[in-house]
């Protein structure tokens, strides 16, 4: 946590209010967004019990397994949670642009739209993830025969939940609390932060309320259900039990009117514990959505779209499902995509949020003033040739702990880099920074027009946006994995045991 | 004492050195790798076992984690092995440092492309720089501080040695490396590329040979068994020097609590200077001011440093002391403190005060350490981290200072190790928490 926001969070706690900690907002916010609230059963990993899902806020619909340990009404649920998603899913791929040809890339058509899912928290995201991982694998043949569309299921919740909700800068497949908090800062810790209703309490509360007191309110399962994936226990042993008991015994004796009584009672139970996260889930949605999408907002979601393209893509052409461990290959390609990813999306908050880029200045890996002096005319001379090397001053009353050779960039110019040649304490306080500006001023002999900053303008230069970028390792193909990581891996073979599941 | 066996200690880290050699030269292993305690002689090893495996007309490459590590190297092999030809590949924008500058010349050769550099036996590179090599292959490789090293940096530099045989080379206590994402997704298989390249080789291949260093040429006898306590409790090793051959002393005295506390670091080689306990900001003014007021004093006072067996006597000057701190802004603070004019005007500003992560392989005369829990509320997996207090304590050849506030063992009681357990991750033996206890408790810091 940055100095700044700890100072936001002792805020929050004294006003009793959440404190804002960007002006943007960092994520994107689809036009028809599918809330998903997954329930699951207590002691099973992957044992769904309940769904709420839709695009409407007003007519959720309600997918229940009546007995979640019954492998049969599992996947039969996982069709049904295959006929709402896969529809929503397609129509996004019906669309498309075409993007021109590039150094790198041919002419290609994208989609012009993605979906996303928002979840209520990371254990939502992590339980489809579980679903997915369960489901892909299936066949439509076999002795465990399953719909075609749940395999097909599989792969979607796995390309959400697995490839692209850990990917940093990424809206395809959220956990609102992650979002909420990454926004808001709360007088409550990090781990109360990630209870939804107490979250959005914080910084939503009803009228009448201070934060702290509907977030402690939030905190009574009785008067508001968690927002899963995990129930409260009480309801488990209390409400949940006794009705899939009665369920099971009305089967056994086959008594069709016992039977959807008591799948009613279910259903109603599961209904009353479910929609009041479903409301809070609109609610957390349109606060975010009252804040300013961030400058680079429609280019993330370019990448979300064009990647979604190329996953759908993929399946059109028959790839095969996601494997169940990555090569090392394949995970050094990951790890270098997550970090590729994650550069990028601190740069982008950086240079779009004065708030997020404050954190920085506070942390001494940036520094922010006014030009006081300008030297435009300077050069380096090595052998017969000169380049322009403008010299310029800048006065900053932030607190300065970077060393000379330091290379640095703004936020106004992120191309252009600049070297510290030195840090003077200034005599009206503060520092006087002296930098040698080192690129972006075009070819020329003398710099550019307006690429030199002029006396008088406010800067802030910062440590992290003159990092190099896009320098990719060479890494082998998969097939070469030299020794050291245990050479080419075995190719796979699918073996009927690898469906083998204790099913009943 | 200096004798164990009938062998003197520099005869028993010859004969682990002449294991790795026949190990290496016998080509029956792809692989053979070589723990070292800090300063066990790790680079003196680089470089007689490169000349030796240069010397089989065979191409060596040698692969290290900083530019600063490489010309380091370039410097003793070009030292040692005057009539090699050695090749420094570099990235573009690299500029020749000035104690490599007299060295360049038929033998020693600087290029950013590999072709260039031919002609050269040995082509030596950080691991950054040839993981962007596409082509070639060479018979040996050498990999230094290998602990260091990410799996999936090794997995881009592999291509190049593997038809070959490696060295890995490496200081298992210091500080791991880490991915700028938190993922755990790979935690506990051997495919984790944000894994050290050591760990990745071994869990890929059980039966490399694995050899060590017994010794710490840097570490004084005062040091060595504390540091091997409690970072290597497993892999003991000594000090290469006797208690009585090395000494540090002061032309001035002084009755201050500074200076008591330098006098028990000279006498005891170790000395914790006690602050009252508070919990405070990480650039906790009152403890920058004591590593840098003690510093001051050890130069005003003129230490002098000996070392009968290496056979020195020497002025412990500015650029002999180095502070180390576990943030950099704190270091940034420690430097403000030393800037001071009178301090400047006593040449303070050449100590070196810089975090644990870029002490790493350095050495210094007497190093005064701002502890990394003093005056924290709680004990992070970052403070408690093994491998930042090791590379702090092990640093010094005469004396190690350290600074703290107290309380440091309530907090570490307060926060008993936590971190998750997962599947398939070998425990870390000792873990931080556990190290921390174990300096605590010989420091008599209670």
């Amino acid at each position: 946590m940055s100095t700044l926001t700890a100072l936001a969070r002792a805020r929050a706690a004294h006003a009793g209010r959440a404190v804002p900690i960007t002006a943007v907002r960092h994520v994107h916010l689809s036009e028809e967004p599918l809330v998903l609230i997954p329930l699951m059963q207590a002691g099973e990993a992957a044992a769904p019990l309940a769904v709420m899902a839709g695009t409407d806020r007003d007519a959720p619909r309600l997918l229940l397994v009546a007995q979640p340990r019954n492998r049969d009404q599992r996947f039969d649920f996982l069709t049904a949670l295959a006929e709402l998603l896969v529809p929503y899913i397609a129509e996004r791929r019906e669309h498309t642009e075409t993007v021109e040809a590039t150094k790198n890339h041919d002419e290609w058509e994208r989609c012009t739209d993605a979906p996303q899912l928002i979840l209520p928290n990371p254990g939502g995201v992590e339980a489809l993830r579980l679903l997915g991982r369960s489901a892909r694998f299936r066949t439509v043949d076999g002795p465990y025969p399953v719909d075609p569309r749940v395999p097909l299921l599989g792969r979607y919740l796995t390309w959400f939940a697995d490839d692209r909700a850990p990917m940093p800068g990424s809206s395809v497949c959220l956990a609102l609390t992650s979002v909420l908090a990454q926004h808001w800062a709360t007088g409550q810790s990090a781990l109360e932060d990630q209870h939804l209703p107490a979250l959005l309490s914080w910084i939503d509360p009803p009228d009448g309320m201070s934060g702290s007191e509907a977030a402690l309110r939030a905190e009574d399962p009785d008067a508001v259900p968690p927002a899963g994936p995990s129930t409260d226990p009480a309801f488990d042993t209390g409400v949940l039990a006794p009705l899939v008991r009665a369920q099971e015994e009305a089967r056994a004796a086959e008594d069709m009117r016992a039977v959807t009584k008591a799948e009613d009672e279910l259903k109603a139970a599961l209904t009353a514990q479910l929609e009041p996260t479903w409301r809070t889930m609109w609610q957390g949605i349109d606060v975010l959505r009252s804040l300013p999408a961030a400058a680079s907002d429609l280019l993330r979601w370019q990448v979300d779209r064009g990647r979604f393209t190329d996953f759908m893509a993929g399946i059109e052409e028959g790839v095969p499902p996601q494997p169940k461990r990555p090569s090392a290959v394949a995970a050094a390609r990951r790890l270098a995509d997550l970090e590729a990813a994650q550069q990028s999306y601190d740069r982008t908050q950086a240079i779009d949020d004065p708030l997020v880029l404050a954190r920085y200045r506070v942390g001494g890996e940036a520094f922010a003033g006014r030009i006081t002096f300008v030297d435009a005319e300077r050069q380096e001379t090595k052998g017969k040739r000169a380049w322009p090397r403008p010299l310029v001053v800048l006065h900053t009353e932030d607190e300065v702990i970077l060393r000379p050779g330091v290379k640095l960039a703004s936020p106004a110019r992120v191309n252009q880099t600049v070297r510290l040649r030195a840090v003077r304490p200034s005599e009206t306080g503060g520092y006087e920074v002296e930098l040698e500006l080192q690129s972006g001023m075009g070819r020329g002999k003398t710099p550019e027009e307006g690429s030199v900053p002029l006396v008088g303008e406010e800067r802030c230069y910062a440590t992290f946006l003159a990092e190099q970028r896009g320098t990719r390792p060479e890494l082998p193909e998969s097939d070469k994995t030299p020794w050291t990581h245990g050479g080419p891996p075995w190719p796979h073979v699918p073996r009927a045991e690898d469906q083998a599941e204790d099913w009943q | 004492m200096a004798m164990r066996s009938g062998r003197s200690r520099s005869e028993e880290a010859r004969a682990v050195i002449e294991a790795v050699a026949a190990d290496l030269l016998s080509r029956a292993h792809r692989g053979v790798i070589v723990d070292s305690p800090p300063g066990a002689g790790k680079s003196t090893l680089v470089v007689e076992l490169s000349g030796r495996l240069a010397a089989t007309g065979e191409r060596v490459m040698i692969v290290a984690q900083t530019n600063e590590q490489v010309d380091d190297l370039v410097a003793r092999l070009a030292e040692a092995h005057p009539t090699l030809i050695i090749g420094r590949l570099t990235a573009g924008d690299y500029e020749v440092p000035e104690r490599l500058a007299p060295l360049r010349g038929p033998n020693l050769a600087f290029s950013s492309k590999l072709p260039e550099l031919a002609a050269a036996a040995i082509v030596l590179a950080t691991a950054a720089k040839w993981a962007l090599v596409k082509e070639g292959e060479f018979p040996w490789a050498i990999l230094d501080e290998a602990y260091q090293m990410r799996s999936d940096g090794l997995l881009a530099v592999a291509p190049r040695f593997a038809d070959g045989t490696a060295l890995f080379v490496g200081d298992p206590g210091q500080l791991d490396p880490f991915a700028t994402v938190e993922t755990d997704a790979w935690a506990g298989s051997p495919w984790d590329p944000s894994d050290s390249a050591v760990a990745v080789v071994r869990a890929h291949n059980p039966h490399l040979p694995v050899h060590r260093l017994p010794y710490s040429w840097r570490l004084p006898a005062t040091a060595a068994p504390l540091v091997a306590k409690a970072f290597y409790p497993f892999t003991p090793f000594d000090a290469g020097s006797d208690l009585e051959d090395r000494s540090l002393s002061y032309a001035a005295s002084g009755t201050s609590a500074l200076d008591e506390s330098l006098d028990e670091a000279a006498e005891t080689g170790w000395s914790w200077y006690a602050l009252p306990a508070a919990h405070t900001i990480r650039t906790d003014a009152e403890a920058v001011e004591a590593c840098a007021a003690l510093a001051d004093r050890l130069v005003q006072r003129r230490a002098t440093a000996v070392d009968r067996a290496a056979g020195y006597e020497r002025a412990v000057t500015p650029d002999r002391i180095a502070i180390g701190t576990a943030h950099r802004d704190q270091a940034a603070a420690v430097r403000a403190a030393l800037a001071r004019p009178d301090r400047a005007a006593r040449g303070l500003t050449d100590v070196t005060v810089d975090t644990a992560n870029r002490l790493q392989g350095r050495e210094y005369d007497v190093t005064i350490v701002l502890h990394p829990l003093s005056g924290r509320r709680d004990a992070t997996a970052f403070h408690l981290e093994t491998g930042r207090l090791c590379v702090l304590l092990s640093r010094h050849r005469h004396a190690c200072v350290v600074v703290a506030r107290a309380g440091i063992a309530e907090l570490l009681d307060a926060h008993p190790h936590a971190e998750p357990v997962r599947l398939g991750v070998p425990v870390k033996f000792p873990d931080g928490w556990a190290a921390h206890q174990a300096v605590l408790a010989h420091l008599g810091a209670a």
